[in-house]
């Protein structure tokens, strides 16, 4: 199994150890893991500001950087579910070649469903809230929508349970959305605002220490939100707790 | 900054009303999941929603005339409206021949698009609406800010004021109850003495020639039972099949909206009685050109139940009135965009793409996924936001050029952290930037800093 690993633009600029966690996670997991070079961005920020096929581009490079990989795994939901959505018809695959939206996986997805471990190497002393994301939700399923009468099930708990010494908490809106939304963050600065500011507190409320989950953009916004409130809170991507000794 | 933005942050200036807001609304939908949850087979009935709604608008001719047939063998008298215009003019003539000064009116959002009750003003006829938050908002001339719950931003106090202009209640008592029996007293004389009822109807059944009207209030059944004229005007999508799908829709409907099992009345009119009419005005109004909307057409199956708003957390913290459109919410920003998107393109952005909307949606409209799809129509239809537009060209070089993009982070991380956390950032707006890394995850790739196997093993 080759699995090619996915940096979206962001994290490689601003969260390097999430990245580094990633990959760590799963070597750890016996997974042979390469890192094509000089990655930039997926196309997401311009599909959802309106501008999907100013991503084509960007699209195909993805597809020439990971085509020779079986599986593509990345730390983000929502770049993920929109490789999956989008590169069908954004790209073309004329020669038959296999789209990348069929190799395209969330880190966390893909070790739940993929590797499947019965237990973690890794240990973290705390208290965390889970942050479902809604393109994780709502578009890759890793946890099951409030909204829909279907049995329960969540896949970063289950795999957040494997951590030594951790207790898991969620926050009573358990799938609301954070307001950070792209572009929508800037362009709806107020209600993203007031939507982080809500969220941040409802995490708060549960007594945890950590806001975890598997999208660092929404991390950033509430951490954006916890720096400028000066929130008893901290935000930390999930793979950083999977393979974690504290 | 768009339409919707400004009108937001006007809104969330009042910090403490704008939470009281989303509270308020989010027991509703809170409501409603424990109804959802409560029926088993809650899933399938979407789908079977979904499925008589696709069936009718793929055969809505077949549908409509069968309707029209049936209606007029039951002894109705149904009417054919191309527009807004028609419609009203309809209305207005049906009311002059018939005589009568006093209209009693249950809650229409088809008279809200029509302006049909201004239209009836200057034709010197009072319409009176009936349903208890439709008329506060018409005793405070405003229109309603949800399309079921019309007046869920005013504060009982406010009611109380407003009662106390109107109807003289007693200064400063916003008892809930009192000021219901209030305008309950003032509304039997309304319905006693009208000379006219006007209804919606929420669901045109074909086989039966009968309409479906569901209220909570009993106000449409009451405002019908005096006047002997009843007027009912219909969006053409409002028909379906037979009485097998009204039930499926009854059971959803009531459920997403406000959390009951099934509206307090739901009342079949089938014929007039002796000496009275039912006229049925069935209005088009820009729907045919929808239904040849492929890309959007599925926005026909609507049930007007409000759940997309109840859910939608950006609706929920910026209200009704900061749409253009006069539905909000993620069903007024659809619905206002194929209406006109230079008018209501600015509805678009109040939405961060989260997707509960067509989760809570009784017939599975892609609510969400329709938001997405209307941003990529924008810039064609030359109705996109050129601030956003520039800012999406700069990511475009950015992001095409790996060397731009790698220096531009580098430089960002040994730039003074003040260069891009300022308060011209609109990000900054109640949020601090994140800190770039020292060294991108690329570069540490490179450098051999991160743990990596031997080359040679490949």
């Amino acid at each position: 199994m080759k699995v090619g690993l996915f940096i979206p633009c962001y994290v490689n600029a601003l969260y390097p150890q999430v990245g580094e966690a990633s990959y760590r996670l799963l070597r750890s997991l016996g997974v042979e893991v390469d890192y094509p070079l000089d990655q930039t961005c997926c196309g997401q920020p311009m599909a959802n500001a309106g501008y999907e096929r100013d991503a084509e581009p960007l699209a195909r490079r993805m597809e020439q950087l990971f085509a020779g990989y079986d599986y593509v795994v990345g730390p983000s939901a929502s770049c993920a579910s929109f490789i999956r959505e989008s590169y069908p018809r954004l790209t073309s695959h004329n020669d038959g070649s296999p789209c990348l939206a069929s190799r395209i996986y969330e880190i966390c997805e893909f070790v739940h469903d993929i590797l499947r471990p019965s237990q973690l190497d890794a240990s973290f002393h705390h208290k965390v809230s889970i942050h479902n994301s809604c393109h994780g939700v709502r578009m890759l399923h890793l946890s099951t929508p409030s909204e829909l009468n279907v049995p329960h099930r969540s896949k970063l708990r289950e795999l957040l349970e494997l951590v030594e010494g951790i207790e898991v908490f969620e926050p009573k809106r358990v799938d609301e959305c954070c307001g950070f939304g792209g572009m929508f963050a800037v362009e709806e600065r107020d209600v993203s605002v007031c939507m982080g500011r809500d969220k941040v507190r409802d995490h708060l409320s549960t007594g945890a220490e950590y806001i975890t989950g598997a999208d660092s953009s929404c991390l950033m916004h509430m951490q954006g939100v916890i720096d400028r409130e000066g929130f008893p809170i901290r935000t930390k991507h999930i793979v950083e707790i999977l393979t974690a000794k504290e | 900054m768009s339409t919707h933005a400004k009108a937001a942050a006007k809104f969330l200036a009042d910090r403490d009303r704008a939470a009281w807001h989303d509270r308020a609304l989010y027991l509703v939908r809170e409501k409603r999941d424990r109804m959802a949850h409560s029926v088993p087979e809650w899933e399938t009935l979407r789908q079977a929603a979904s499925d008589i709604k696709l069936h009718t608008l793929s055969h809505l001719g077949h549908y409509l005339e069968q309707f029209e047939r049936n209606a007029t063998a039951n002894g109705m008298i149904v009417h054919w409206a191309e527009d807004a215009e028609a419609m009203n003019r309809i209305v207005g003539q049906i009311v002059r021949e018939h005589g009568g000064r006093k209209l009693v009116k249950s809650k229409s959002m088809l008279s809200e698009e029509c302006g049909l009750t201004p239209y009836l003003a200057e034709q010197g006829v009072e319409a009176v609406e009936s349903d208890l938050g439709e008329r506060i908002m018409q005793l405070m001339h405003r229109p309603p800010s949800h399309i079921v719950l019309p007046a869920i931003h005013v504060r009982r106090e406010e009611v109380g004021a407003l009662f106390e202009r109107e109807m003289a209640t007693e200064p400063g008592n916003s008892d809930p109850t009192y000021l219901t029996h209030a305008a309950r007293k003032c509304l039997r004389e309304t319905f006693r003495t009208a000379d006219i009822s006007m209804t919606g109807v929420n669901f045109a059944i074909a086989a039966e020639g009968s309409f479906a009207v569901c209220t909570n209030e009993g106000n449409a059944d009451l405002g019908t039972s005096f006047p002997d004229l009843h007027i009912a005007i219909m969006g053409l999508e409002k028909v379906i099949p037979d009485y097998a799908s009204l039930a499926v829709f009854t059971r959803l409907l009531a459920r997403s909206a406000t959390g009951q099992p099934v509206t307090t009345y739901t009342s079949l009119y089938r014929r007039p009685e002796p000496g009275k009419e039912i006229h049925v005005v069935i209005v088009d109004n820009g729907r045919t050109e929808s239904l040849c909307n492929e890309a959007h057409r599925n926005m026909l199956k609507c049930l007007r139940c409000g759940a997309c708003m109840n859910t939608c957390p950006v609706y929920r913290r910026s209200g009704g009135y900061s749409y253009s459109y006069f539905i909000p919410g993620p069903l007024g920003i659809n619905l206002g965009m194929l209406r006109s998107p230079e008018r209501y393109g600015g509805n678009v952005s109040g939405c961060s793409l989260c997707y509960s909307c067509s989760n809570v949606c009784p017939a599975r409209i892609d609510l969400g996924e329709q938001i997405y799809a209307w941003r990529q129509e924008m810039d064609a239809d030359g109705v996109a936001d050129p601030q956003k537009k520039m800012m999406v060209k700069t990511m475009n070089v950015l992001m095409r050029h790996k060397g731009l993009f790698y220096t531009a982070i580098k430089g960002a991380a040994l730039a003074p952290r003040f260069v891009y956390n300022n308060r011209f950032n609109p990000w900054c707006a109640g949020r601090e930037m994140p800190r770039f890394a020292r060294r991108s995850f690329n570069e540490l790739w490179k450098s051999g800093m991160i743990d990596q196997p031997k080359k040679e093993e490949k």
